[in-house]
């Protein structure tokens, strides 16, 4: 039969593996090879059919059972086989962790949601991917694991520009660990795109701590405005241990946007990502703010 | 490279077949003559590829036959066999939700695998179900409103 477009034009070699120890066996081994896991695929094939990205060895990690649990004693703890229209349908996700729950229910349709992982979106390290702001605001961290051992790294660190983590060949990332979150803090997401659950010209996430009126902490990440997703730190140092107001989530907004350096791209314009920044900052410390219990 | 056997079942028939590890899924059916899996995008956009795997739905144009090995699919062709699958395919007639009709298996496959678990939805919860399937020709309200049927339907009958 013939085709008609894109096709993977490309030979490689396969493995479903069944236990983390075998994969790591093969990580190794192939560590100087082009070899790549595969999670949901939705970003890796289609980058394989797209661009030319040469892979010789594939691991596919669906099948491994020690990597497809939630556990949600004490935070958060999610295995890098589940998919995401898993993780949307934990209670305690959307009740504790609700910038996270909109991030991945903004992602995609559910055909999508059904096949892609979390760690395949971190590790993808778009600066647009949508669970990356909500990760870094509850500052989540990764467990990467190789034959030579383990290490814990926080999300925010482990991205380091487009494409780019700081992941070695032999490394894969095994589970996402959430801390808990404790009942005085409130979080948000936004996403502005072209249609729903298409790629995101902005997309962010606020968690903030509550004690009375005063804000005690609280974390700003913005994503698709520079290579990464980033904090806006001085926003954040002038709204951490202040009374909250309109007039201050207002002078927090306009900072974040001012901090930011988006790019003009087939998405959007600068300008108006600028100015996008500073209404959907402002309108997501509104949002953080009252389910954190606080008012106005 | 060599190939390898994927054995997995479609539409309750059995199917055992050498593939190559570049195969992807949506290539494999066609083959395999399911052809009523259409291939429109070829990277995951579209939805004219959506197949159900394991009860969920799944583009299968980003998906290599071998993920599948071992799993249960269905196309909506298969889906003639179950009152639901049936119930949507007259709906789709009778509403006029068809037009040059390439969208329509990988939307009747989405549609039925959302009303299996959600059997009345308001037409704001279709859009969103739907939403990962692109129709070039009806402008969306007639397919809205034929899955929308048969939800009201549902609900006569529950
Ligand atoms: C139609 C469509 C719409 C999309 N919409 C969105 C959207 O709205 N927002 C968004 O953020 N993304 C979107 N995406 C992109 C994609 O679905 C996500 O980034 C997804 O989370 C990727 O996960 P995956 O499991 O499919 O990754 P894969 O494609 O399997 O892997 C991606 C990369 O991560 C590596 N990797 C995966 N898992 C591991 C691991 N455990 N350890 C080490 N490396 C690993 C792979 O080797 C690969 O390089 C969309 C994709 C498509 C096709
Ligand atoms: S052909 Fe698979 S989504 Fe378009
Ligand atoms: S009827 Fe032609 S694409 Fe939908």
């Amino acid at each position: 039969m013939s085709t008609n477009t894109k096709i993977l034009t490309q030979e490689f070699e396969y493995f479903a593996p069944k236990t983390l120890e075998e994969t790591l066996g093969l990580l190794c081994k192939y560590k100087d090879k082009n070899t790549k896991i595969l999670a949901g695929g939705t970003d890796l094939l289609v980058k394989m059919k797209t661009i030319n990205l040469n892979v010789d060895y594939l691991i596919n990690i669906k099948d491994i059972s020690e990597l497809n649990f939630i556990n949600t004693d004490g935070g958060l703890k999610i295995g890098a086989a589940v998919p995401l229209s898993h993780i949307e349908r934990v209670g305690k996700v959307k009740e504790k962790y609700p910038a996270l729950y909109e991030g991945i229910k903004s992602m995609a349709a559910i055909a999508i949601r059904n096949m892609a992982t979390i760690p395949g979106n971190i590790c993808n390290a778009s600066p647009a991917g949508d669970t990356i702001p909500p990760l870094i605001v509850y500052s989540a961290e990764l467990k990467l694991v190789s034959k030579r051992g383990e290490r814990t790294v926080q999300v925010e660190d482990f991205i380091t520009g487009v494409g780019k983590t700081i992941i070695k060949a032999d490394e894969l990332v095994t589970q996402v660990n959430i801390p808990e979150i404790n009942n005085n803090s409130g979080s948000a997401f936004s996403k502005k795109s072209r249609v729903k659950a298409d790629i995101a010209k902005i997309n962010l996430a606020i968690w903030l701590e509550r004690d009375g009126n005063f804000c005690k902490y609280c974390k700003i990440v913005l994503g698709s405005v520079f290579i990464k997703a980033v904090r806006a730190k001085k926003a954040e140092d002038l709204l951490r241990e202040q009374i909250v107001n309109d007039d201050l989530f207002i002078k927090v907004a306009k900072k974040a946007s001012e901090e930011i350096k988006p790019i003009d791209d087939v998405r959007s314009i600068a300008e108006y990502r600028t100015d996008l920044a500073q209404v959907m900052v402002e309108d997501s410390l509104k949002l953080a703010w009252g389910r954190a219990g606080g008012e106005l | 490279m060599e190939d390898y056997i994927v054995e997995l079942t479609v539409n309750g028939e059995r199917i055992s077949s050498p593939v190559k590890p570049e195969e992807s899924l949506l290539k494999f059916l066609r083959r395999n003559g399911f052809t009523e899996v259409k291939c429109g995008c070829e990277k995951g956009e579209c939805g004219t590829c959506t197949v159900i795997i394991n009860k969920k739905t799944v583009k299968s144009c980003i998906m290599l036959a071998l993920q599948a090995r071992g799993k249960e699919i269905w196309t909506a062709k298969g889906l003639e066999k179950q009152e639901l699958g049936r119930k949507l395919q007259e709906s789709f007639v009778n509403t006029g939700a068809i037009q040059c009709g390439f969208c329509t298996p990988g939307i009747i496959v989405t549609a039925k695998n959302y009303l299996d678990q959600n059997p009345i939805p308001d037409k704001g919860e279709i859009k969103k179900a739907i939403s990962g399937n692109l129709c070039r020709c009806t402008g969306y309200k007639k397919i809205v409103d034929a899955i929308y049927a048969v939800a009201v339907e549902n609900q006569k009958s529950i």
